[in-house]
């Protein structure tokens, strides 16, 4: 009866409201600051802006465009992704939020929160990176899966890291220097596919490395949720 | 002690009959003696691997700090034998394909497991309480080492690869080797490994002795 009574009201809403609340939360806070935002598209726009700067209008190869485009997509995504956990242990709020809300709910959230993150980013950040250089809009829905796979594996890779360097005494760098061999992998298959996609393959002829992407977004995503609560709960 | 002594022979026997036997892969020639020691420290570097996600596993279910000094031990011996891994097969390509280094997919993915240790012992030194830094390393070394089966063979076999991959089974899994080849491959991987876990427990015998000393002068 005593432990009803001190019991907040979202502790007894299931799994879907929590990470519901989770989300929103971290959403409320990221347009209040647009911290995240802000850096995720300068950042972009600026690296954006180098590349077309200084290849002018030089015709480039689909496997050269693929490559800058993955670049410019990762190095935007690691200047704001660590920011969701990073945030809630500077401002204080991670130990309310740790005895609110069950591991698997804050995780779910923040995931998800990251992922709209970098789906703006790649709303914003393809289409400038269309006008800019002269990738092949041919089978551009075969380029969005290619995107959407890749986007769903940079988020479920680097928010288990993002957990980890926020308990980190230094975080600096850190949180490149984890993600990356982590990343690695799925950059050359997406290097590769966006490549193939590019120079005109069907989706049967990309397959197997499309098969690739979203096993890597499974086994991340399941992992993670099992390692989640020792980082969080430390 | 005699275990020791017929690593010391074994091994011997490995060095001596693996170069005076005729070479291993014909196509290949002499170079390809390589795979005798080559393919054992690239063995040895997984495994590692695996039992340091085994100890951080270990700790992260009974938070004995002792298990994450053995995850440490395992993840320090596996980066020697990844370099050794790397070294040698450098080597090897620049014999056979002409450059020590061209990205080729078995080099890209031990490359990665490279920087995965990097990354660890990088995250170890970040983490300035103990118990923390093991929770935090443990995660990251079972995250990490999820990957692996990605790198070491799904990877180098979704894109082209110069590296021989039927030297020790095909795709049938029938051996390829003769009797001579296999017996020396066999006895060089027994041999390895076992030089492997017994570093292992020296590592661990000497940690077990620090945490005594530190708990009895507490």
């Amino acid at each position: 009866m005593r432990k009803k009574s001190i019991a907040l009201p979202a502790s007894n809403a299931g799994l879907t409201n929590k990470v519901l609340a989770v989300y929103v939360k971290d959403l409320r806070l990221e347009l209040r600051s647009r911290y995240g935002l802000n850096a995720i598209f300068m950042f972009g726009i600026s690296s954006l802006t180098v590349i077309s700067f200084s290849l002018g209008q030089a015709a480039l190869s689909t496997k050269v465009l693929s490559a800058l485009y993955w670049i410019v997509v990762l190095f935007s995504a690691m200047s704001a992704m660590a920011q969701v956990f990073v945030r809630e242990e500077e401002s204080g709020t991670a130990m309310a939020l740790r005895l609110t809300t069950e591991p698997n709910a804050v995780y779910l959230g923040k995931l998800f929160f990251n992922l709209s993150l970098l789906v703006i980013l790649v709303s914003v950040i393809t289409p400038l990176f269309f006008i800019f250089t002269d990738a092949p809009v041919e089978g551009i829905v075969n380029f969005l899966l290619v995107m959407i796979l890749g986007v769903l594996d940079l988020c479920a890779a680097t928010t288990l890291i993002a957990a980890i360097i926020a308990r980190a005494s230094v975080k600096g760098a850190l949180f490149a220097v984890l993600s990356f061999p982590i990343l690695l992998p799925v950059l050359i298959v997406l290097v590769a596919a966006t490549d193939k996609v590019w120079a005109g393959s069907s989706l049967a002829e990309v397959s197997k490395l499309l098969q690739f992407l979203l096993a890597y977004v499974v086994i991340m995503v399941t992992a993670s949720l099992m390692l989640f609560k020792f980082v969080w709960e430390d | 002690m005699w275990w020791q002594i017929l690593l010391f022979l074994v091994m011997s026997a490995v060095i001596v009959t693996g170069f005076i036997t005729e070479a291993p892969q014909k196509q290949i020639g002499e170079a390809s003696r390589i795979f005798y020691f080559h393919i054992p420290q690239a063995w040895l570097c997984v495994v590692a691997f695996a039992m340091s996600a085994f100890y951080s596993a270990r700790f992260l279910k009974n938070r004995k700090l002792i298990d994450d000094d053995y995850a440490l031990d395992t993840a320090r011996l596996g980066f020697i034998f990844c370099l050794l891994a790397t070294i040698t097969g450098s080597i090897f390509a620049k014999v056979t394909w002409g450059s020590f280094w061209n990205w080729d997919p078995r080099q890209t993915s031990i490359f990665i497991l490279l920087l995965i240790y990097g990354a660890f012992f990088a995250l170890r030194s970040a983490v300035e309480d103990e118990d923390r830094r093991a929770t935090l390393s443990a995660v990251y070394s079972i995250f990490a080492f999820v990957t692996v089966p990605f790198l070491v063979f799904v990877v180098p076999r979704m894109v082209t690869s110069l590296h021989p991959t039927d030297s020790v089974i095909d795709e049938n899994l029938n051996f390829t080797m003769g009797v001579q080849v296999r017996s020396i491959f066999f006895s060089s991987l027994a041999a390895f490994s076992v030089l492997y876990f017994w570093m292992l427990s020296l590592t661990k015998r000497l940690n077990r002795l620090k945490r005594k000393q530190m708990t009895g002068a507490a």
